[in-house]
This record gives C-alpha cells, sequence and structure tokens, in this order.
C-alpha cells in the first residue's frame, strides 16, 4: 500500500519507512484570496514533520487541508498509496488521523476523562438505546475504550485531573488534554496545530518530551505546525517552510536553515 | 499477630515474614496500587510470588551474598517487593532519595559500593547513566517503566518484568541456592541500609538489621494494637527510615495493607479513596492540608464560613477532651454531635481522614494550632520522636496523653536518659548496627554499652514523664551577652503562620537575632488574589511591600511570645528579610526530608547575613539556582530588611 521508495534514517537512528501522505499541487483559495499555492510535499511513515513559516503563511490552512477540513481547489492529497476523495472530518478521523487545535477545543464544561473518552467516539459501536441501559455490549465497550483512554492517561501524566473539569484547568494542561483526545483515537497520522504557542519553557520542555515519547513509543506519525525554532529544529526530522502561500523551503533542519530563502523570509530583507 | 518473635519461631527476617503472610493471610490485599484510574491488588501470595521470582531472576544475574542493591523511585508494590527479594537472594537493598539530583546519587552510589541498581523510570535511569564512569562496581541496571527506554543500550539494562520471567523461567535451577541464602537470613543480618538525609555533612549509611526492624515494629504495632485490618497509604520517600518501619516492618509484622498513589500528584484524591486507618506525616503535610482548608473557607460564603467558625470555636473547646476520654458536658457533647454532622464529619471525609484510627507526626515540631486544629476534630493525631538510627521510635504519646509541647514517654524497649549537657541518648533494640564504612562516626554517635546520642538537647517533665526537645544540642547555641540561643524555638513559632513557609533565624555568639523568610505561595497568593495585589513571580510577590507588611505582623507577635519565656526571650528576632527564592533541597540549603541546613545556608547567604547585622536597609544579591534537571541559572534581588519590635524581657537572664 505505501509508496515504495525507500526510507532513510536519522541522526538519531531511526528508520524511517515509506511516503504515508503525499501532499500534490495543492492550491487552496477563499475567494480571490490564495491561501497555499501550488504546494507539493509528502510526510513519511514514523518521521516528525514540522510545517513553519511567518505569520499569515497558510500553515495552518495546510493541516486543515491534511484533516481533511478544508478540501483545495487544486491539487490532489494521497493518503497510503490511494487519492483521497473529499471526505467529512469524522471519515478523516476514522483512515487514522488525528488533530489538536491551534485555540484549544475542547468541551469545557466536562471532565478530563470524558473529554478524552471522546476520542474514542468512532470506536464506539452500541446505539444510544443500549447506551443509556449500559448493559452487556455497551458495558464492555466503554470498558474496554475506558482502557485505552486510562493508558494515554497514564502516558501523559494527567491522572491527577482526571476529573477535572477541563474550564478549571491552566492553559499548559488544556493542550495536554487535547493531545491526549487525538491520542486516543489510536491515530497514525497525528497533526498538532502549533502544540506549545503561549507555554512557557518548562511547559515547552514537557510538551517536546511528550511528543517525542508518542513517536517513539507508538510509532506515530507527527506533523506539526510550530513557532519556535528551537523546538522545531530539535524534534523535527524534516521542516517545510512555507512563506505567502508558497513552498520556499524544504529538508532536514540543518539544510533548511541555512536556506538563504527561509533566512530572508524570517528575518526580512532589505529593499535598498 | 501476637506470637512472640525470637530465635526459635523462624520470624528472623522480612523475607521469612512474608513467607509467613502468603501461609496465614494468603488471599488478603498486601499491596494495592492505583493504575489506570482503578485499585489493583496484590494479594499476599502474590506479592511472594512475585519477590520469589524477582529475587531468582536477580541471582540468575549474577547477584551475589552481601551486594547492594539500590532502589530508586516513589512508592510502589514493585519497588517494596524489590527490597524484601534483594534480601531473600543475600544482597542489601539501598533505597535512595527519589528526588536526589545525579551527584547526590553518585555520592550514596559509590560509597556502598552499589552492584545493582532498580530504578523505577527513565528519568531515575538517566540519572544514574549521567554518573555510570564513577561508578565502577555497578554491574546492571533494571527498570519497571519500559518508557522512553527502548531503545537504550540493553546489555547492562534489563526491565523488571525480564528479570521476573528469566527468575520464573530458571526457577527449577536457581530455586535451591534463593533457599540456601534464605535459610542463612537470621536476626542480626543486614535488613536495610538506610542513608540519612545529612543535615550537617555528607550522608552515612546506617545499617539496619532484621532484629532493629522486627523488633521495633513489633514493639510499636502493640502499642498502639494494630492489626492486619489497617489501611495505611505510602507516599513518603522510601529512603526514609519511617516509611520503612510502616511499610515494610509493621505492615509484614501485623500483615496490613500498604497502598501506593496513582502518581505523586493524587495524593490528596487517593487518600480520600483509601481514608487510610493508620497515617503518618510530617507536620508540613497537616500545615499544607490546613492551609488549603483555610483558603478554601475565605472563599466560601457567608453562611458557610459561620458555620464552621462556629463549630470549629466548640471543637477547639470540647474536641481533645472527648478525644482523650474526659468529662464533658451533656450540651456540649450534643453540640460536638451536631458539628460532626455539618462540618467535622465531611471535613475529615475530604481531608481523607474519616477512618483514621491512629495517626502520627514526626520529624519536626508541630504548631500547636496545627496540632489541635486536628485533634479537636476527632482524628487521633499524635507525636513521635525518633531518628533513622533507632530505626524511628525514641519517644512516642500514649492514646489519651496527648499534648503538642511534648514527644511523649519512651517507646515499649526503649532506655532513654540524659546527659549531662542536656542531651539525649537511647538505647533500644531498634538500635543500628553501625555507619557503613564509617567506624569513627560510628564510635562517635554509639558508646560501647549501646548508648546513642541523639544529637537533640531536651528533658523530661517531672510530673508527666514526658521528653521535651528544645533543639539540636549543636544549634543551641549562647550569644554574646550569655542568654541562650535556640534558634528551632523561634522559627517553629514563626512557620506557625499560614503565609510562611520556612524560617532561619541567626544570633550564635551575636547580640541580636536575625531571621530569613520564606513566604508561602499558595496562602500568600490567596491573600494576594483577595487583596488585588498583582505580581507575576514568586520573587516579585516575596517582596511586595504589603507582603513585607504582613511579614513584619506575624514576626512582631513571635517577638511578643518569645519576649515572655525567661530562657530565650533574648532570641528576639530584631532584623529581618524576606528571602527572593524558596528554600530548596536541590540547592543544598534542605535535606532531602526538608530540614533547614543552617551552617549551610549561613554560608551561602553570607552578604545577607551581613547586611541584616550592618543596619543597611536593602541589599543586592545574586544567587545561583539549580533546576530540577541539574542544570544550574543565576537569579538576582535586591532585598529589603526590615526592623521588627523588638518587646522588653520578661525576666533578665539567669545565665547572666
Amino acid at each position: 500500500m505505501l509508496d515504495q521508495t525507500e526510507g532513510y534514517m536519522t541522526a538519531d537512528g531511526r528508520k524511517i519507512g515509506g511516503v504515508v501522505m503525499d501532499m500534490r499541487n495543492i492550491t487552496l483559495r477563499f475567494g480571490g484570496v490564495e491561501a497555499i499555492k501550488n504546494i507539493s510535499f509528502d510526510i513519511r511513515e514514523g518521521e516528525i514533520r514540522a510545517i513553519i513559516g511567518p505569520n499569515g503563511a497558510g500553515k495552518s490552512s495546510m493541516l486543515n487541508v491534511i484533516s481533511g477540513f478544508y478540501v483545495p481547489q487544486e491539487g490532489e492529497v494521497w493518503f497510503r498509496g490511494s487519492k483521497r476523495p473529499p471526505m467529512k472530518p469524522y471519515q478523516v478521523a476514522q483512515q487514522g488521523i488525528a488533530r489538536t487545535f491551534q485555540n484549544i477545543a475542547l468541551f469545557e464544561g466536562m471532565s478530563v476523562l470524558d473529554n478524552v473518552m471522546t476520542g474514542r467516539l468512532n470506536n464506539m459501536k452500541t446505539g444510544l438505546l443500549q447506551q443509556a441501559l449500559w448493559r452487556g455490549a455497551a458495558e464492555r465497550e466503554e470498558v474496554e475504550n475506558r482502557e485505552i483512554c486510562e493508558k494515554v492517561i497514564d502516558f501523559l501524566e494527567i491522572q491527577h485531573i482526571r476529573k477535572t473539569p477541563v474550564a478549571r484547568l491552566p492553559y499548559g494542561l488544556k493542550k495536554r488534554v487535547e493531545l491526549a483526545r487525538a491520542l486516543a483515537s489510536e491515530p497514525k497520522l497525528l497533526l498538532l496545530d502549533e502544540p506549545m504557542a503561549g507555554m512557557n519553557v518548562e511547559e515547552k520542555e514537557d510538551m517536546s518530551r511528550f511528543i517525542l515519547s508518542v513517536n517513539d513509543e507508538f510509532g506515530t506519525t507527527i506533523a506539526l505546525i510550530e513557532h519556535d525554532m528551537g523546538v522545531v529544529m530539535d524534534l523535527s526530522d524534516r521542516v517545510v517552510v512555507m512563506d505567502y502561500g508558497k513552498k520556499i523551503g524544504d529538508g532536514t533542519p540543518d539544510e533548511v536553515r541555512n536556506n538563504q530563502d527561509v533566512i530572508d523570509a524570517y528575518l526580512g530583507v532589505s529593499h535598498d | 499477630m501476637t506470637q512472640p518473635v525470637n530465635g526459635d519461631s523462624g520470624l528472623r527476617s522480612v523475607p521469612a515474614l512474608l513467607r509467613r503472610n502468603a501461609k496465614t493471610m494468603a488471599q488478603a490485599p498486601a499491596y494495592r496500587e492505583k493504575e489506570f484510574g482503578i485499585w489493583q491488588t496484590w494479594t499476599w501470595t502474590q506479592a511472594c510470588q512475585q519477590a520469589e521470582s524477582l529475587a531468582l531472576g536477580l541471582i540468575d544475574l549474577g547477584l551475589d551474598t552481601g551486594d547492594f542493591v539500590a532502589i530508586i523511585g516513589r512508592n510502589r508494590p514493585s519497588l517494596y517487593l524489590s527490597m524484601v527479594a534483594v534480601q531473600m537472594a543475600g544482597g542489601v537493598p539501598v533505597p535512595l532519595y527519589q528526588d536526589a539530583v545525579a551527584d547526590e546519587m553518585s555520592y550514596v552510589l559509590q560509597h556502598c559500593g552499589a552492584r545493582y541498581v532498580i530504578a523505577e523510570s527513565q528519568e531515575q535511569v538517566d540519572k544514574v547513566l549521567e554518573v555510570q564512569d564513577q561508578l565502577s562496581e555497578l554491574k546492571h541496571m533494571v527498570y519497571l517503566d519500559p518508557r522512553g527506554l527502548r531503545k537504550y543500550d540493553h546489555t547492562h539494562l534489563h526491565s523488571y518484568d525480564a528479570i521476573l520471567d528469566a527468575g520464573h523461567a530458571k526457577r527449577d535451577a536457581t530455586l535451591p541456592i534463593l533457599q540456601q541464602r534464605e535459610g542463612k537470613l537470621d536476626y542480626d543480618s543486614t535488613c536495610v541500609m538506610l542513608y540519612t538525609s545529612g543535615t550537617t555533612g555528607k550522608p552515612k549509611g546506617v545499617v539496619l538489621s532484621n532484629r532493629n526492624i522486627i523488633e521495633t515494629a513489633r514493639a510499636s504495632s502493640d502499642f498502639d494494637k494494630l492489626t492486619s485490618g489497617e489501611n495505611v497509604l505510602a507516599y513518603l520517600p522510601m529512603a526514609w527510615v519511617g516509611d520503612f518501619i510502616f511499610s515494610i516492618g509493621q505492615a509484614y509484622w501485623t500483615g496490613f495493607c500498604v497502598n501506593c498513589p496513582e502518581s505523586q500528584d493524587t495524593m490528596s484524591t487517593d487518600l480520600r479513596e483509601i481514608g487510610p486507618s493508620y497515617f503518618f506525616a510530617p507536620p508540613r503535610v497537616f500545615e499544607t492540608q490546613l492551609t488549603n482548608v483555610m483558603i478554601r473557607m475565605e472563599d466560601a460564603g457567608k453562611f458557610k464560613k459561620w458555620l464552621f467558625d462556629t463549630f470549629m470555636a466548640h471543637a477547639r473547646k470540647v474536641g481533645p477532651a472527648i478525644l482523650d476520654g474526659h468529662s464533658v458536658g451533656m450540651m456540649d457533647r450534643l453540640k460536638y454531635a451536631l458539628g460532626e454532622l455539618c462540618i467535622y464529619g465531611p471535613l475529615k471525609n475530604t481531608l481523607g481522614f474519616t477512618n483514621v484510627r491512629v495517626g502520627y507526626t514526626a520529624g519536626e515540631a508541630i504548631g500547636p494550632e496545627i496540632f489541635d486544629f486536628y485533634r479537636s476534630l476527632g482524628i487521633n493525631l499524635k507525636q513521635l520522636y525518633g531518628q533513622t538510627e533507632a530505626s524511628v521510635f525514641i519517644t512516642q504519646q500514649p492514646d489519651g496523653q496527648v499534648r503538642s509541647d511534648t514527644v511523649g514517654v519512651p517507646s515499649p524497649g526503649v532506655e532513654v536518659r540524659i546527659g549531662d549537657s542536656g542531651e539525649v541518648y537511647y538505647r533500644s533494640p531498634g538500635t543500628f548496627v553501625e555507619y557503613y564504612r564509617n567506624p569513627e562516626s560510628t564510635a562517635d554517635t554509639k558508646d560501647p554499652e549501646g548508648w546513642v546520642a541523639t544529637g537533640d538537647a531536651g528533658f523530661f517533665e517531672t510530673d508527666t514523664g514526658h521528653l521535651r526537645i528544645i533543639d539540636r544540642a549543636k544549634d543551641v547555641a549562647k550569644m554574646s551577652d550569655g542568654g541562650m540561643f535556640a534558634p528551632k524555638f523561634v522559627e517553629n513559632k514563626l512557620k506557625f503562620y499560614p503565609s510562611i513557609l520556612e524560617a532561619v533565624v541567626f544570633g550564635a555568639g551575636r547580640d541580636t537575632c536575625v531571621a530569613f523568610i520564606n513566604i508561602d505561595m499558595s496562602a500568600v497568593g490567596n491573600w494576594a488574589e483577595r487583596n488585588n495585589i498583582a505580581y507575576s513571580s514568586y520573587q516579585e510577590l516575596a517582596g511586595h511591600p504589603r507582603v513585607l507588611e504582613q511579614i513584619r505582623l506575624h514576626v512582631n507577635e513571635v517577638n511578643a511570645s518569645v519576649a515572655q519565656d525567661e530562657m530565650l526571650s533574648g532570641c528576639q528576632i530584631h532584623r529581618f528579610l524576606v528571602l527572593h527564592k524558596e528554600l530548596d533541597a536541590d540547592d543544598g540549603e534542605l535535606t532531602r526530608t526538608r530540614k533547614v541546613r543552617r551552617k549551610i545556608i549561613g554560608e551561602k547567604f553570607e552578604d545577607l547575613v551581613n547586611a541584616l547585622y550592618d543596619g543597611s536597609a536593602s541589599i543586592y544579591t545574586e544567587t545561583e539556582v539549580t533546576y530540577e534537571d541539574g542544570r544550574k541559572g543565576k537569579i538576582s534581588a535586591t532585598l529589603n530588611i526590615l526592623d521588627a519590635e523588638v518587646f522588653p524581657r520578661a525576666a533578665q537572664i539567669a545565665a547572666q
């Protein structure tokens, strides 16, 4: 199923597999505004792929195209070797893609546990009536799914807030709960939209550790958008750089760091 | 469980106790640990099997008789069982403080020449790997939680489960060796080696024998009539002697269940769920809980607050008397019963103390107000006095004779005497064997007749026979005018204010006393919130003029109270400052059990001490701080120095 082109070895000795997601000549327009202009790049199995760029570069739009929320006017999205037709977000989720949001999108009034459980919704098959009676299959299903959620809670070290309503949590923890919800669906591909925005150094370090552990422990492929250059360069295996909807760089952190276009985009060019 | 322990009964070691429990209480719970949101149970049979498999696996890994095995991690059944398994296999378990930084660990691991390390997680494994160059004796490491360790070089690193499986698989071949080694264990073989936290210098390895542990466990279990039905929550560091006595000694002797929290942060939830019947905590835990209750009450509605205040006032009046079984009037009893229904019961439930039959606090003096608060709720909180070298117990308070200012009468089997210098000496079956590789210190501390110097100054009250501890003998000094200087006495008074977390008083050989004060972030932060004081960091809050003013009021009140004491009225605080950083064990300012290292603090902040004495109004200072991961940084601040009101002495000092 996977693209047969060979994978590569990362600097820290992880083996990266074939192409999981292939974006081919994507163009996305909102009316007259071209948010993404003819961009192609791929995401390979098991890698941590970063999308970076200045404000308004089109990064979040790109992530929304990957997650199936936006349908591009031109171009094709290939997932696991086949072209993906326009889909509803829940269908994308069923394919094994999960995401977190830039501005946290949790159910504020619900407990952390309930929020994480919503990540299992696609795996619940019993109907409303069965759920209400909560006998037999419904109960079994709940127990099985709860166990998976509890493992995620343990993994992300949020046991102490299991029963706390999300609205009462500080920002950094909410971000972690969102990651937990995404992980609960046991995704193959995890999309993180600015997982570290607005965090202090300690929270960033924690989050980086969790992202690496997720990748290491479950072999999850991760695509992330991030502003903090230090974090991006440390975490990711390959980086796509966007500016004004165009791709201006693609490669390993070192390659990207030394790319003149990227430097110009970030530092600006003098116009004299 | 009242059969006597002696050489004949066969119960001469902790592994023997485990084997007995596996027989007599096979299906009763030995351990519980909350994992994945559910309390998982180990029966005594399962516990015994796991310990045996681990012991077999360790022998298979090459563990030899007398090898030291360091155990690092938070309280978990598998780690407790590994301490027993190590002893079964003929080794000596050495639990270490899990929050120690790599350098501290390195010292202890080198000192005992640990051959094996059983670590809880990647964090602990990393710390040991960081210093492994210095550890020539180290052969293998075993880890419990595999997360993040998959890619590590596994030539000398093994997962706990793999060792269990190996032990189980090669059972037939290894069992005879295990049986032979286990059979050799007797009353005088080493049960555990615990490192002292080291208030003054490098930690010392205290060797405790099976006799020490089992005799102490027996005597103390009888003292409080502990049964196999007790439940305890194990949350204090495994490297601390108290935890060893409670969670292994007494638990194995009486057969009660030890419950381990899910993580450090879930302590209060787990406490509520378990509802322990026997509880142990240093004063700090009780202080924090009380502070939290008070903060919550400040935010409560008027009616609730009135209800709380009214009934708490009543509880303070009659609660302790009811608890001690003294006669109390009918109306008072009725009102107390009503209070139990409305306030005390629900409050105890929230705190997790509903079922507490016996509670102990030790390690430091507890504030009388805090102590009385818990006792007035009907919680049988008592004090004990002990140290690692005594396998904890030196004195403790019998039911019905509980007071906040004494530490009780000598524990069963313990002899206590006061030396000529006022120092407390004891002799007991729990008295330690020796300091490992340190015969000089052993000889200094323990005389040939077995009397051990505690290093604390104290005296027996003539009418009640209760022991009162004044201070560390070394800390008690003279001021330049000849008056007695007992810093702890003043510091404890200061610390009883919720807003003061820690205080360090200086004054030995000087004419006046001065103090460093650490604010309590949660209490002061809440107060600041209610009073619309904006702040962005600990440092800013600690330096806020209104916070300083509050602290000054507290210091004044303490001075007023110190002035009442004939002997110590010279210890009033003339000038003080509020420190810009919290005193921290990672910076060496506190011990791992959170005791103040006065001398080190005095040297480290010498500039501040000088400023307190030279009359300057403020001082600029730079301090090196160590972060949790061992990195170092610098913080700088300009601290204001405040003058406190000093009260006339109640009486002239006799010592002049």
